[in-house]
């Protein structure tokens, strides 16, 4: 006689465990398991992941000698106690902000776009070209000209790394690196060789933006009208997403491609446009970075914002409000990580956290997707 | 002629630590995980490697604590990407960026200190005499003979060995490895924790053989090659050892165009790797259109048990 | 005399869920003997033999391998017990060679050098030869035909040491040659003792390779005798039974003109196989077309060729007066083509989304549902819900997942989003399956409706009672190609499922 009672749960699984004795509480009559149909979008999850990267990282901190708490404190004041530390921070949201909205674009069609570095690159030199040949331009038309060739060039460069893809089955994540380190490249070869100012003294670069390159400021802060671009970008991005065709079409594809494909949707074009549009951001980005904080291309323009608006975007699990938290977030850490280096820390700390946050937002993504279940 | 032995050895010195840390991808992907993390794994072995050598000033303890910090990382990798079933890719993003930050922030202290030969080289002058291979193998380290050795071995473990046949259907089809009474969970956690020791040792070795001083962030992009390498080398260990080399010629060839006096600016010559890679790609697609590609079926789709009841 | 039996399953009761899949069945077969378990698609004979060979474990019931009470927990243990079952889709890492595969799991010697594999090699070869099957041992699987790949399933069982072997529909993947080839195997096999089980659903087959037959029928075993007792014609019976299926007033109509015409169309499949064979059928306005059966033999890439999934080689298709345009998706939907997919929350819909947005899916294009590329949110939502109330489909809300409705009501929706379209023609397969009485009488009520609206449906089943029951004229899809046409006056159960099994004309005034 079977003392198996097979159980079909939610998620289509089925599921039966022996329990020897009706009636007594067995251990072997509960379980844990993946429910593949819950959606592991807990609210509290982003929270506790930070909580617990900053715990994981204290204990560093004060396994090499330092006190934790003082270093965050430190940090988060940095941030987010001063009127200057929170330009200084709205600054760094700026680029992560855009950064993050194309990351979180492609990644709505699982496609992923790690090359947002590159394309940030691409759209800081396009908008330094326009600087650059034609330096003359009229005043009113400078401004509009690098945004536009800034977006075109990011687009263009997030188009190498969907045509392989498309066309070739090059898994991307692999050609938008190696097109990261392209672009760096390129880029250190104009700022050292010709672009180079030849007043630069000892700081290499090109020679600083005039006025009418560089997009007007906050007062005496260093905060610029490319935060009106993110925003701006926020916004539109959630309209679109809700309101329009193409939206439809993109959450369509993210829900289930199979059934896109019925609905005559044609995958392909849309990872194409996807990634010029990711890639356009990730110029944008490039360019307000360039005419509105540095007023120059120079080297090291991109403390790997590429990278960090990854995690911007995953932490705000691609919502048009979550990105403007998560990046404004990031952008804090970044600040914060500066102003510890002040007693000593590299600003590295920041990127420890990150990575920290990281890795419990996946381990949290997953974890509440386990139920513990009782089986009759 | 003395060129081309120049630039044979430079390709060895800068592609070892291409080799391992290619090797410890491919047994992690063979078995079906994507690996991601190499280049935070790399910084963390570098800056291991570095620490505990200007503190000890041992070898063997040395890659005792890098092999040590390896383990310990990847088991978390293990953890997230086996057990809780994560998304691989990200967990790669995080492990490089984790990697990143941890590694700068203990290597402040040491930053710019030379660490001076911590490898011994195993010098065999009498090889000078044997035509053409031999003066390249007559002063090698010691890390680069174990890289030659481990790219053999490898090879047989993988195609000769029964365990080496369990790594292969694992990673192809789990399932039927499954039924057929292989462990593969076990067993993803042990490769995964064997090649990440192998990534963290091409990160002391590029510290200690290569470049001899900490610097933040001085794997600059290696890892992520090394990812694009397991690839070009269609996850085989032969292969991995010439898509090394290859790229670590490409490597040096930056530096030496510039000795001879060329036109070409460096950054261009840099770049020629990474553009490389991608053509490469692209014609492998191209060519391999309907023919498997090579790469183990179930990368990083995780594997679930099929419930049988 | 005590006739001893290899294998007794008794009183096995298999459930899943709320769905029975063997219902106390009692099967028996003896060493040395050739046992074909036969039935349509959904009987229950996979499942069954799932259970002796340890992939499920049974509700209820007993299982006995020569005499000895069995508790079969996986694989394994049924290894053990010397049960080896060849799968349909099979069980080998595509990029390990033939001998790695079988092979694969063996602790034996960790140093498997060139010699430890040239002997296995020669081991295999030599059980191979012996049982009269042949096939390359070095090259990875995926170089092999699929004749060759199942000639290595099998020899995985022998190697194994199996003695009872189950091969579930065997013959499905294999040419007719090839078929041959496998019965003189089995023939092999029963010399030596071995029990052989094979399920299927060809009665050619049954009567040229087993001796004994045991036929089911919707998860009962219904009779089971010799070969020689019985003939094809009963087996037919047997196989689809005699129950007559509620007769609906089926209002004759004047038939309107030709809608759809398939003519001598090919088409390939995933692996390069013809699946669709110089096919040719048509669909006239204002009837139901009903496509009968096994699954396997082309319905799927008949679906998708005419909703634009699948391109076509060589023939034409004419829908509507006009030549359809080869693999465009949205060529058909705008042409009038309407889709019911097999697997629903596959390709019919997105779970995760809304019922508003599921219900887009074909017509978002169109002006009323968008303006400029703009959705019209407010009388997208109105239409929604006018059409849920219309098609009775029970949901909490309009934003709720469709994944959270139950199996009938995901139908009614798909079928509510396809039939707003006004299709010319529906493409229907597979629609009731996994529904309950309730909702397939929903289901079957709306595809007649649009029958007498002067629409037309092509009804691709497995399930023959609903076939005939709602089809105005009835074709038998066999290997790709049309094999038999009826009309609802002169559907013959008995004769469908002849033709359905793959039996011809000729032979029949032969017999």
């Amino acid at each position: 006689m079977s003392d198996h009672k097979p159980v079909l749960n939610k998620g289509g699984t089925l599921s039966a465990e022996a329990s020897h004795e009706p009636g007594k509480w067995n251990w072997r009559s509960y379980r844990i398991e993946l429910d593949s149909s819950k959606k592991g979008s807990a609210w509290w999850i982003p929270i506790v992941s930070v909580l617990l990267a900053l715990v994981v990282c204290g204990i560093f901190i004060a396994a090499n000698g330092m006190n934790p708490f003082p270093v965050y404190k430190k940090m988060f004041t940095g941030a987010f106690g001063t009127s200057y530390g929170l330009t200084e921070t709205l600054v760094k949201t700026i680029p992560l902000l855009l950064c993050g909205l194309g990351v979180a674009i492609a990644y709505r069609i699982s496609v992923w776009n790690i090359g947002a570095e590159g394309q940030f690159a691409a759209g800081a030199m396009a908008a330094t070209a326009v600087t650059i040949y034609f330096p003359n331009m009229p005043g009113i038309l400078v401004i509009p000209a690098m945004i536009v060739f800034s977006i075109a060039a990011g687009g263009i460069w997030g188009l190498l790394t969907a045509i392989p893809r498309t066309y070739f089955q090059v898994n991307e994540l692999v050609t938008s690196l190696m097109l990261n380190y392209v672009a760096l490249l390129a880029m250190d070869y104009f700022v050292f060789g010709p672009w180079k100012d030849p007043k630069g003294m000892n700081f290499p670069g090109t020679p600083m933006f005039t006025d009418a390159q560089s997009l007007p400021v906050l007062g005496d802060t260093r905060l610029h009208l490319g935060l009106l671009f993110g925003l701006i970008a926020i916004v539109l991005y959630g309209f679109f997403i809700k309101y329009t065709r193409w939206g439809y079409e993109l959450r369509l594809i993210g829900a289930n491609s199979e059934a896109a494909k019925n609905a005559g949707i044609r995958i392909s074009r849309h990872i194409l446009l996807v990634m010029l549009i990711s890639g356009g951001l990730a110029g944008l980005a490039g360019m307000a970075e360039v005419s509105g904080v540095t007023h120059r291309l120079m080297y090291g323009i991109s403390p790997g914002y590429g990278y960090t608006a990854i995690i911007v975007a995953w932490l705000a699990k691609l919502h048009p409000i979550g990105l403007v938290v998560s990046s404004f977030l990031f952008g804090g850490l970044i600040v914060g990580g500066y102003s510890v280096q002040t007693i000593g820390l590299p600003s590295s700390i920041s990127e420890m956290l990150q990575g920290a946050i990281l890795f419990f937002l996946i381990a949290g993504g997953t974890v509440s997707k386990f139920r513990l279940r009782r089986i009759r | 002629m003395e060129i081309v032995y120049q630039m044979l050895l430079a390709a060895i010195s800068s592609g070892t630590p291409l080799l391992f840390a290619t090797l410890g991808g491919i047994l992690i992907e063979r078995s079906g995980i994507i690996q991601l993390g190499a280049e935070g794994l790399m910084l963390m072995g570098a800056v291991t490697a570095c620490l505990t050598f200007l503190q000890t000033g041992s070898l063997p303890i040395t890659l005792l604590a890098v092999c040590g910090i390896s383990i310990l990382l990847g088991a978390v990798h293990a953890f997230l990407s086996v057990t809780l079933r994560a998304n691989q890719i990200v967990c790669g993003l995080a492990m490089t960026l984790f990697g990143a930050g941890l590694s700068a922030y203990l290597g402040k202290p040491i930053s710019g200190l030379p660490v001076p030969g911590a490898v011994p080289k195993l010098d065999m002058p009498w090889l000078e005499a044997v035509p053409f291979a031999g003066r390249i193998f007559a002063h090698l380290d010691v890390l680069t003979w174990f890289s030659f050795l481990l790219v053999i071995g490898l090879h047989l473990f993988i195609h000769r060995t029964s365990w080496g046949l369990h790594l292969r259907a694992m990673g192809d089809n789990p399932a039927t490895a499954d039924v057929m009474g292989i462990r593969v969970q076990a067993f993803r956690y042990g490769y995964i924790v064997v090649g990440s020791i192998l990534i963290g040792l091409a990160g002391a070795d590029l510290l200690l053989v290569y470049s001899p001083t900490w610097t933040e962030g001085m794997i600059s992009g290696r890892g992520w090659i090394a990812v694009a390498l397991i690839i070009f080398a269609r996850w085989n260990p032969i292969r991995a050892l010439l898509c090394a080399y290859f790229f670590g010629a490409l490597d040096m060839l930056g530096f030496r165009i510039q000795l001879i006096g060329s036109e070409i600016p460096s950054y261009f010559l840099k770049m020629i790797p990474y553009i490389v890679t991608i053509l490469v790609l692209m014609f492998l697609g191209w060519r391999n259109r309907n023919k498997p590609s090579g790469s183990p079926e179930s990368l990083g789709t995780p594997y679930v048990r099929e419930q049988r009841f | 005399m005590n006739e001893s039996y290899s294998v007794e399953m008794r009183q096995i009761v298999k459930q899943f869920g709320t769905v029975v899949a063997n219902d106390f069945v009692d099967f028996r077969a003896k060493p040395g003997q050739i046992h074909a378990l036969l039935g349509e698609n959904g009987a229950g004979k996979s499942t069954m033999m799932c259970m002796l060979s340890g992939v499920y474990r049974p509700t209820s019931g007993e299982i006995f391998i020569h005499g000895e009470p069995a508790k079969i927990r996986s694989p394994k243990d049924a290894m053990q017990l010397g049960v080896g079952m060849v799968f349909q889709n099979f069980r080998l890492v595509q990029t390990l060679t033939a001998a790695e595969n079988i092979v694969l799991g063996e602790k034996s010697s960790f140093w498997r050098g060139a010699k430890w594999m040239s002997n296995k090699q020669q081991e295999i070869e030599a059980i191979a030869e012996h049982f009269g099957l042949s096939f390359p041992v070095n090259r990875p699987i995926w170089q092999l035909s699929v004749g060759e790949q199942q000639r290595v399933e099998i020899v995985k069982t022998l190697y194994r040491g199996a003695n009872l072997i189950i091969l579930d529909e065997p013959t499905s993947v294999l040419t007719p040659g090839e078929a041959e080839q496998l019965f003189a195997t089995l023939q092999h096999m029963k010399a030596e003792g071995k029990t052989v089980i094979l399920t299927t659903h060809k009665l050619k087959e049954v009567m040229a390779a087993s001796d004994h037959i045991s036929v089911m029928r919707k998860g009962k075993l219904i009779h089971s005798m010799g070969k020689t007792d019985t003939n094809e014609r009963e087996l037919a019976k047997l196989m689809v039974g005699k129950e007559l299926g509620e007769s609906r007033p089926f209002l004759p109509r004047p038939q309107g003109r030709r809608l759809l015409e398939v003519q001598q169309v090919d088409v390939y499949a995933d692996h390069g196989r013809k699946s669709l064979d110089h096919i040719s059928l048509h669909v006239n306005e204002g009837e139901i077309v009903g496509v009968a059966g096994v699954a396997g033999n082309g319905q799927k890439e008949l679906a998708e060729v005419l909703t634009g999934l699948r391109s076509w080689k060589k023939g034409t298709i004419y829908f509507n007066g006009k030549a359809l345009k080869n693999g465009s998706v949205r060529a058909a939907i705008e042409s009038g083509i309407a889709h019911v997919p097999e697997n629903r929350m596959k390709s019919g819909l997105a779970g995760s989304l809304g019922i508003v947005d599921n219900l887009l899916f074909k017509s978002y294009r169109t002006k009323e549902r968008s303006r400029f590329g703009f959705l019209r949110i407010g009388a997208n939502r109105s239409w929604s819900q006018s059409l849920v109330e219309q098609f009775d489909v029970k949901t909490p809300g309009l934003e709720t997942p469709v994944q959270q409705l139950s199996g009938g009501n995901q139908q009614k929706l798909l079928f509510a989003r396809e039939v707003h379209q006004e299709p010319l023609l529906m493409v229907a397969v597979h629609p009731t399956q996994g529904l309950d009485v309730g909702a397939t009488e929903g289901v079957h009520r709306l595809m007649a409706e649009m029958r007498d609206e002067g629409k037309s449906v092509l009804l691709i089943s497995e399930d023959l009672d609903e076939v005939i029951q709602l089809s105005d004229r009835i074709v038998v899809i066999y290997n790709g190609q049309i094999a038999a046409e009826v009309t609802r006056e002169e559907a013959d159960r008995e004769k469908i499922g002849m033709y359905m099994a793959g039996l011809q004309d000729a032979e029949e005034e032969a017999g």
